[in-house]
């Protein structure tokens, strides 16, 4: 008897089976907290162990106390810095005249397009190019080879802040007597500032966490911060790493919060 | 004019800066080495290489990289579709975090998921190789497949759906009849995105393969022959320029018919207006 009533709900239930439910979600969710947040966790508690499984701060003391490391990480972040505001300097004029073509969006895509190609393969041919040009490999031939790989990133959102832009704000501003850079500089410039900011989060996270390239352009004189994490991990130094890629993920969520701040408001909650 | 001119070239002076080392590798595909000289003069030597005598390991890692790319972005389809309709219709609050936990992975830096990804799996003992492999490439795939299925959604009018269930229709039918045909290009647009974006992945394989395994994905393997001392073999070169014209082409393609097909709506809508 008792089965049947089960049966019977059961059958109700899915009689009255709404697709607007928010239970298909949960399975996800639960995904997502496992494998995104739990390693995340994970990573915390490694930074608290000595090799025995011991609590300890002796991984944050070594870390920053080491000067090798902090050299790492200042340099990654100067190369970091140089390359986003190299890719903002020559990207944002692209975005900028292309978000007034009508063709622009193709011409984005073939920006995109070498993306595709496998970064290793498009390296080594940077690396043959700098050599037919007799260029000293180093810092120099690393941050251009950080520009080539990571500018896409920067176009990208730009020319969808700037073509989302409405043309009669700057045309207003034309009216009210502003000349041609004026305009730029009070009108377009400012709406564009959300594009600025994703495309500055998006060039100077993987520019400092990147791994292989640095190494590449410059015959393993230069290291990024990408690439010591990996070496930590490689040589089973765990503590020390799981310190290092909090530091990383705290460089993470502060880029984020200012990116999210300043697009707020917008419903544009996509990356791309 | 001379300002529209001087646009022009420099947007064409970019485009060409950023094809300049892949038309090096196509170029130098027929020169017989990896060396990026033409010592040997023209040849389709290394052409004959990559079909006669390159490793079978390149084929083997060429499988790899094509068997979990379509498992880990089926995978990642089916269930970031059907995560998006549930967050969809969750309330703001709820919504609003699941949101950012979805985006979490797509802002971080590679390099740290790959490594708490590592430090996971080797804590909770998975089962070496593919399985952690694809579980990896599911967890960076799937925000993808959300995030471009959202937008169909959020435009999608929920009457269509009430009145298929009005004029009689099943939960089940109304789905099948209105709402995946409805979300189904954000659901193909998100596949796509999560098959690339496993095909190209370098960071989470190569931490997360295992030595021991044997496995390798192209990108690992040509990573692992880059460091060895005496160079690239010739293969790589055209195995790369054949890949190169595959997606040019593929993406190109597909883009440009879909360009063509809103170029004839705008055309029919300005006949409208006329």
């Amino acid at each position: 008897m008792k089965a049947k009533e089960f049966f019977l709900k059961g059958v109700g239930k899915i009689k009255n089976f709404r697709l607007t439910r928010k239970v298909f979600a949960y399975p996800y969710v639960l995904f997502m907290l496992i494998f995104v947040l739990a390693p995340l966790v994970i990573l915390l508690v490694n930074a608290f162990l000595d090799t025995d499984q011991n609590f300890t701060f002796d991984n944050f003391k070594s870390f920053f106390t080491d000067s090798v490391n902090v050299r790492v990480l200042s340099l990654s972040l100067a190369v970091g810095l140089i390359t986003t505001v190299l890719c903002l300097v020559i990207g944002y004029p692209v975005a900028y005249i292309l978000s007034k073509w009508s063709s622009g969006s193709i011409i984005v895509l073939l920006i995109i397009l070498p993306m595709w190609v496998n970064f290793l393969i498009r390296t080594y041919a940077l690396k043959a190019i700098f050599a037919l040009l007799d260029t000293t490999l180093g810092v120099g031939t690393v941050i251009i080879g950080m520009v080539y790989n990571f500018i896409p990133y920067m176009i990208m959102p730009l020319h969808t802040t700037l073509t989302n832009i409405d043309p009669s704000y700057a045309e207003a501003a034309k009216d009210l007597g502003a000349n041609g850079v004026q305009t730029f500089l009070k009108s377009t410039l400012p709406l564009s500032l959300p594009g600025i900011i994703s495309g500055i989060t998006m060039v100077f996270i993987p520019t400092i966490s990147a791994f292989a390239i640095s190494g590449m352009l410059s015959n393993n004189t230069v290291l990024m911060f990408g690439d010591s994490i990996n070496l930590r991990f490689a040589n089973q130094l765990y503590g020390i790493g799981s310190v290092m890629s909090l530091i990383m993920l705290v460089f993470v969520l502060i880029l984020n919060f200012f990116m999210n701040k300043a697009n707020k408001g917008e419903a544009q909650k996509n990356l791309w | 004019m001379v300002k529209k001119i001087a646009e022009k070239g420099y947007v064409f002076l970019v485009l060409a800066l950023m094809y300049l080392p892949i038309l090096m590798v196509i170029i130098f595909s027929f020169s017989g080495s990896a060396h990026f000289t033409f010592n040997n003069g023209f040849t389709f030597d290394s052409y004959k290489e990559l079909f006669t005598d390159a490793p079978k390991k390149l084929w083997d890692s060429l499988l790899n990289t094509v068997i979990i790319a379509i498992i880990s972005s089926v995978v990642a389809t089916i269930m970031g579709s059907i995560a998006a309709v549930g967050i969809y219709n969750m309330k703001p609050r709820s919504r609003h975090v699941v949101e950012n936990i979805n985006q979490l992975p797509i802002v971080n830096s590679e390099i740290v998921m790959a490594v708490s990804l590592m430090l996971f799996f080797t804590t909770f003992a998975f089962p070496n190789g593919y399985t952690r492999l694809i579980l990896g490439h599911i967890t960076f795939c799937t925000p993808y497949v959300v995030l471009s299925v959202m937008p169909r959604l959020m435009q999608m009018d929920s009457n269509i759906y009430e009145a298929a269930l009005d004029l009689g229709a099943s939960p089940i039918k109304a789905l099948f009849k209105v709402v995946i045909p409805y979300i189904l290009p954000g659901v193909l647009s998100g596949f796509a995105m999560a098959f690339t974006i496993s095909l190209d992945d370098f960071i989470i394989t190569q931490l997360n393969k295992g030595a021991s395994t044997g496995i390798d994905t192209l990108s690992t393997y040509l990573y692992s022959s880059l460091r060895k001392a005496s160079g690239l073999r010739a293969f790589w070169l055209p195995a790369f320029s054949i890949i190169i014209v595959i997606v040019v082409a593929a993406v190109l393609l597909i883009n440009l018919r879909s360009y063509k097909k809103e170029g004839r709506k705008k055309e029919k809508i300005n006949e409208k207006n006329r």
